[in-house]
């Protein structure tokens, strides 16, 4: 196919999804923000087969008219980070529930639905919704997320004006199996302050969502979510980020099952010392399994960190993608990016596919990168089913320590072993 | 006990024999060991009879108590209890020590409809175990073998045996690596575990390890057969003279 004739069905594709979508109205700045990520998606068209940045993906399930259902009919358990202290805020099929909420209220925190937000004439929210997105647009285009700024009316809006004493936890709900969910959240974290993350659950049968972060000098922001169980949703997410001078931003997440997942985190280090941690561990089962994570880092500062640490686990036939980038801008010195992706494969049928690249305009910098994929190592698993450990148990326990290298990146303890509990029980129930 | 008739043995990927018919049988109560030129295929033994991949049996049984552990999965033959101290324990990055033993124990409680132990009474044991054989617990805490020294490595073996209680133990060459006071230490935890209803088949390079687990019976293995049986003067045979003796009367 022709550039032009691939730039023609793009656009064509972007048309042909606004019509089917009902844009927000209103007066606000929003709106203007609003309007102007749906001229990003006009103009750049949504992405197709032969992109190159869905080299691997095939988008298509993401934008058709029709949602596929996913099954809500799940195994019970225990709901994620249950135990945790944290203010809870519900939404289901992607629609904020304050019934199922809590009060959104604790000291340190303004917290509004984005609703609230854009409803008002004035708001510190102007200066990063729509914002982050857009300056995440280059060099490649990711107008999944402009259409997302263009449509979604559901979100939650943080402001962090000091160390929240508790984590805030996004909780999603499906309950529609067709239900399909746009959802668009806004974080600020100002000078020194702290807040903590937790996104939880199946939000629907198709979920978009992006979170746009904006983290001011020294303030930190930690992140850990836990990807619904559904085996059949589809879900593509964006995280832009913002980071000031010796700030820190720290993601997490776990994924399991689901058809199509493609994560997105696209990261600029724009003040000096600042710090980001972006991992993963995903667990994946059948042919009909993709899960993709890329990840594009910028350093545009002095003596900033970054580090990609990206675990799968694959077997019947599941895909893993992983598509990760650091790029160190001219004067970006003292650089320290690392980056590692790593997948097990349990049988021959599954595949991991890894673009792992480095672009680098600075010359006193320590950039390192690697994938590997690899097989059970055979000699540990004879070990420990000679000491009596059955060869399923014997599977899951050098699965799970495969995975723990990414876990380990979870600094919360209560957090990481919640996690580490539930991934051990899923290993067993897919027997 | 263990009981071994006429085994032969091929590596599955070529055409190589390495066992030629191997007859043993140790009963309970009783320490057997085991001597040989390099290569003699006294590892191989001990792999085939706790069940790893690569080999194909040709001919011949091996037998546990009357059961058939050529049959049998590796799990379930450490469930028969079956227990190899390997000649080079596997590094498992990611797998706690505790863990993997806490997992081990109570896999083999389970298969044998015992109760597992609970987390408290477990601690207690592997505690005082660890404490016989002067692993700290920090060693407890690392993940199995990664990091650990020649001989740490060795007193861990030790301590799964210890921990696990089997009733049939295959020493591969734990002596190996081992300083003189580590020995002693090792030597003492097997020696705890002499017991009537126990066997033991200690393959060794050196008489050392034999003063101070003296031996019932010892085996000279040469070119996948053993080729002499005596008492414990035959291991001192064999420190003396090396092996040119034994195999030129044999041959
Ligand atoms: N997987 C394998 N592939 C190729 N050769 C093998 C394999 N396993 C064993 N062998 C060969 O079989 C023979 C017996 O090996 P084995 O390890 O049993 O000897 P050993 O008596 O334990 O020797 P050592 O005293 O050196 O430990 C050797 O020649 C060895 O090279
Ligand atoms: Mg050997």
């Amino acid at each position: 196919m022709s550039r032009a004739a691939l730039a023609r069905q793009k656009i064509e594709a972007a048309e042909a999804r606004l019509d089917g979508l009902i844009l927000p109205d209103g007066a606000t700045w929003a709106t203007e923000a609003r309007r102007a990520a749906e001229a990003r998606v006009r103009a750049a068209g949504l992405p197709q087969r032969r992109d190159e940045y869905w080299r691997f993906t095939n988008p298509a399930p993401l934008l058709s008219d029709e949602v596929v259902p996913s099954s809500t009919d799940l195994p019970e358990e225990s709901p994620v980070f249950g135990e945790v202290d944290r203010l809870r805020i519900v939404f289901v099929d992607g629609i904020f529930d304050p019934a199922q909420s809590d009060a959104l209220e604790m000291a340190g925190l303004e917290i509004e639905t984005l609703a609230e937000a854009t409803a008002t004439d004035i708001h510190w929210a102007k200066s990063v919704f729509g914002v982050l997105e857009e300056a995440g647009q280059k060099p490649v285009d990711r107008s999944l997320a402009a259409l997302n700024t263009a449509s979604a009316e559901e979100g939650i809006v943080i402001r962090a004006t000091a160390k929240a004493e508790k984590p805030v936890a996004l909780v999603y709900l499906q309950s529609a199996p067709a239900s399909e969910a746009m959802i668009h959240h806004v974080i600020r974290v100002e000078e020194g302050a702290e807040l903590t993350l937790l996104e939880t659950g199946p939000a629907a049968a198709r979920f978009s969502k992006v979170m746009e972060v904006d983290v001011a000098d020294r303030g930190t922001f930690h992140h850990v979510r836990a990807q619904g169980r559904a085996h059949e949703r589809l879900a593509h997410t964006h995280a832009f980020a913002r980071l000031g001078t010796e700030s820190v931003y720290k993601s997490f997440t776990l994924t399991a099952n689901g058809r199509l997942t493609r994560n997105e985190h696209v990261v600029e280090l724009t003040g000096d010392d600042a710090v980001a941690h972006i991992a993963g561990a995903c667990v994946g089962d059948g042919s009909d399994f993709l899960h993709d994570d890329t990840v594009f880092i910028t350093h545009d500062a002095v003596n900033c960190e970054s580090r990609q640490v990206f675990k799968k686990v694959l077997r019947n036939g599941a895909t893993g993608v992983f598509q990760g980038k650091i790029l160190v801008k001219e004067g970006a010195q003292k650089t320290d990016g690392y980056q590692i992706s790593q997948s097990l494969l349990l049988d021959d049928d599954s595949q991991f596919l890894a673009k792992p690249e480095l672009e680098i305009y600075a010359d006193d910098v320590a950039c390192s990168h690697g994938s590997t994929s690899g097989a059970i190592d055979d000699e540990a698993l004879f070990y420990l089913r000679s000491r009596g450990v059955a060869h399923e148990d014997a599977t899951d326990l050098l699965t799970l320590a495969f995975l723990a290298e990414a876990l380990d990146e979870i600094e919360d303890e209560r957090l990481a072993d919640d996690l580490r509990d539930r991934l051990e029980n899923w290993l067993k129930r897919r027997k | 006990m263990l009981e071994i008739k006429g085994l032969k043995v091929k590596l599955e990927e070529e055409d190589k024999a390495i066992l030629k018919g191997v007859d043993l049988k140790v009963n309970a109560g009783e320490v057997h060991a085991i001597m040989g030129p390099n290569g003699s295929g006294k590892s191989t033994l001990s792999y085939v009879l706790s069940g790893r991949d690569g080999y194909e049996v040709t001919d011949g049984t091996a037998t546990l108590d009357g059961d058939d552990l050529l049959d049998l999965e590796p799990e379930e033959r450490a469930a028969l209890g079956l227990f190899l101290a390997f000649q080079y324990p596997v590094e498992i990055p990611g797998v706690g020590n505790m863990t993997f033993l806490r997992t081990a124990v109570n896999a083999q409680r389970k298969a044998r409809d015992q109760d597992e132990l609970s987390a408290a009474d477990f601690l207690k044991l592997v505690r005082a175990r660890a404490k016989d054989l002067k692993i700290d617990a920090e060693m407890l805490k690392r993940p199995v073998n990664v990091g650990f020294s020649g001989g740490e490595k060795k007193r861990n073996e030790i301590l799964q045996m210890a921990m696990l209680e089997p009733r049939m133990c295959i020493l591969d060459e734990t002596d190996s690596g081992l300083d003189v006071d580590a020995m002693k230490l090792v030597s003492d935890g097997v020696n705890a575990l002499r017991d009537e209803g126990r066997g033991f088949l200690v393959i060794t390079h050196y008489q050392r390890l034999l003063d101070h687990i003296k031996p019932d019976v010892v085996h000279i293995m040469a070119d996948g057969r053993i080729v002499k049986t005596g008492g414990p003067e035959l291991a001192l045979e064999v420190e003396t003279n090396g092996y040119a003796d034994i195999l030129a009367e044999v041959a």
